[in-house]
């Protein structure tokens, strides 16, 4: 196997982009990528999308897209694991370069969702779920994770301002982030006094869907001069399933594709949770935040809500999370989400950040997660030139 | 739409027909035909009680396309008796306040309709309160 660098990556803003299509979007983060690594083509394509058959009848983006963005010819397929197609079209992407079968290739993630209307959003977003046995009772995807963190709260003792937090920390962050989709200062207040959605979960414990696209383009490792600079490499990369309903699951409160995908990244990258500086969490919900703190190793089983009380998840905190806004405040275009974490860690480990520049950015982590729990990769990502 | 969709789990729909292990007696809800406490094929019909526990529910304020003649209502992971958790909608919820753990017993009621007149009314279970004897 070769070892793999990222050399380019772009991004579009997560907006309502009314004036963008779908194959528009895409483009615009396929050229910066291309721009941003100096290079005019790629062996092939990989499109992390979920809803685009549904929200915008248009499937077989693989062709659709390469097309559109000058690339016509070349091998490109659509890649769907619901929230974290994103990751699974950059994992696609590693290991196609990594096993030698192609020696370069982008991953875009590209989620197109503000042209419908909102219950039509609702429902496409819970086809994540089991369509038999969760969907068809009317429980929404929002649904699904009030039930898990209600009985969260339940069982460890929890009260909702605890998960405050997480929500304030993303939002500070987004702040300078241009790319994010809000732009909004919260106090507690505004978390405690929140529009409810699904009880306990309100308006501010939940992501901000949106329109957008990121990319990543990815080559072997020795392909670059040893000088290059930066010489940012995946230096870990595992993906995990589990049973898509949320009432399937041994413990409805563990995320074990989370534990045992981190886990697989650690082991390849040869770090423990120790050494990680910044993680790109799977914030879609205040208490998906929580739990995967908990899987991968950053806090105790039932203490996750600890990290945000403490300050540790702050930008000046022992494990900074969610630094340019996470999927809380920079929007969770959902199929793009996974490349939006893996750019937005490429940005810090090249000391790119602007305002959100870390202090120390050498080891970041990211981890993409599907449905409620169902498909969890996570990705170790280095800086090595320092 | 999909009609074959529905009818095809109408046993499970209407009467909680789940399975059970002929190797290591596992109840299992929904049916799926290879057990997971030990890997083998388990496809014997079993019944459940209907009878259960809420392990955790929520209010759905902000439905999916659907169910918005209907909202809000109340969804809740029901641990069954026999052990396996089903996700479906409370009924029949009178003033008493819900709580984790309350006891809940199965019924019968419409869960949707299509909007359009001709459409298909999906009925399946939904879950009350036990009512206590007086
Ligand atoms: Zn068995």
């Amino acid at each position: 196997m070769r070892e793999v660098a990222i050399i380019g990556i772009g991004q579009t803003p997560v907006d309502e982009h009314w004036d963008k299509s779908l194959r528009e979007l895409a483009g615009e983060a396929i050229l910066k990528a291309l721009q941003d690594a100096q290079r005019e083509e790629v062996d092939a394509l990989y499109v992390g999308n979920m809803m685009s058959g549904i929200l915008t009848q248009q499937e077989n983006l693989g062709a659709l897209i390469a097309d559109w963005a000058g690339l016509r010819y070349i091998e490109a397929v659509k890649v769907e694991a619901a929230c974290s197609s994103g990751a699974a079209a950059v994992r696609q992407a590693l290991m196609a370069v990594s096993s030698g079968l192609i020696d370069s290739a982008i991953a875009v993630g590209v989620e197109k969702m503000t042209d419908e209307k909102g219950t039509e959003i609702t429902a496409a977003l819970a086809t994540a779920a089991d369509a038999d046995y969760e969907t068809a009772h009317g429980v929404t995807f929002v649904g699904l994770n009030a039930l898990i963190m209600q009985r969260y709260m339940y069982e460890y003792g929890w009260k909702h301002a605890d998960f405050a937090p997480f929500s304030i920390n993303s939002h500070l962050n987004a702040m300078t982030n241009p790319n994010a989709r809000l732009h909004e200062i919260i106090s507690e207040k505004d978390y405690a006094s929140a529009k409810m959605i699904s009880y306990p979960i309100n308006l501010l414990d939940a992501s901000p869907i949106g329109d957008g696209a990121a990319a990543v383009l990815i080559v072997p490792k020795d392909s670059l001069k040893p000088n290059h600079k930066p010489m940012i490499t995946i230096a870990g990369s595992a993906a995990a399933s589990d049973t898509v309903a949320v009432h399937d699951r041994k413990d409805p409160l563990w995320l074990k594709a989370a534990e045992i995908s981190s886990r697989k990244a650690y082991q390849q990258a040869g770090v423990t949770p120790q050494d990680i500086d910044f993680f790109e969490l799977h914030d879609a919900f205040s208490i998906m935040a929580v739990l995967s703190l908990e899987a991968c190793g950053f806090a105790d089983r039932g203490q996750g809500p600890r990290l945000g009380l403490d300050g540790i998840i702050s930008r000046s905190g022992k494990l900074p999370i969610a630094t340019l806004g996470g999927l809380k405040a920079r929007g969770h275009p959902v199929g793009a989400t996974g490349v939006y974490q893996i750019v937005e860690s490429v940005l810090q480990l090249r000391g790119e950040a602007a305002e959100n520049q870390l202090s120390k950015a050498q080891i970041a982590m990211t981890q993409n997660i599907g449905g409620s729990g169902s498909n969890i990769i996570t990705h170790i990502i280095k800086r090595e030139d320092r | 739409m999909e009609i074959p969709r529905h009818w095809r789990i109408r046993q499970q729909r209407y009467a909680l027909v789940g399975e059970v292990c002929p190797h290591c007696n596992a109840k299992l809800f929904p049916p799926r035909d290879i057990c997971p406490q030990c890997g083998e094929d388990a496809r014997t019909p079993y019944q459940f009680s209907g009878k259960g526990e809420i392990y955790s529910y929520t209010t759905i304020y902000e439905p999916p396309a659907g169910f918005e003649e209907y909202t809000p209502y109340t969804v809740a992971l029901v641990k069954l008796e026999e052990g396996p958790v089903v996700t479906a909608q409370l009924t029949d919820l009178g003033e008493q306040p819900l709580e984790i753990g309350m006891p809940v017993e199965m019924v019968t009621r419409k869960i949707r309709s299509d909007s359009d007149e001709r459409g298909m009314i999906i009925y399946g279970y939904k879950f009350r309160p036990v009512l206590s004897r007086q």
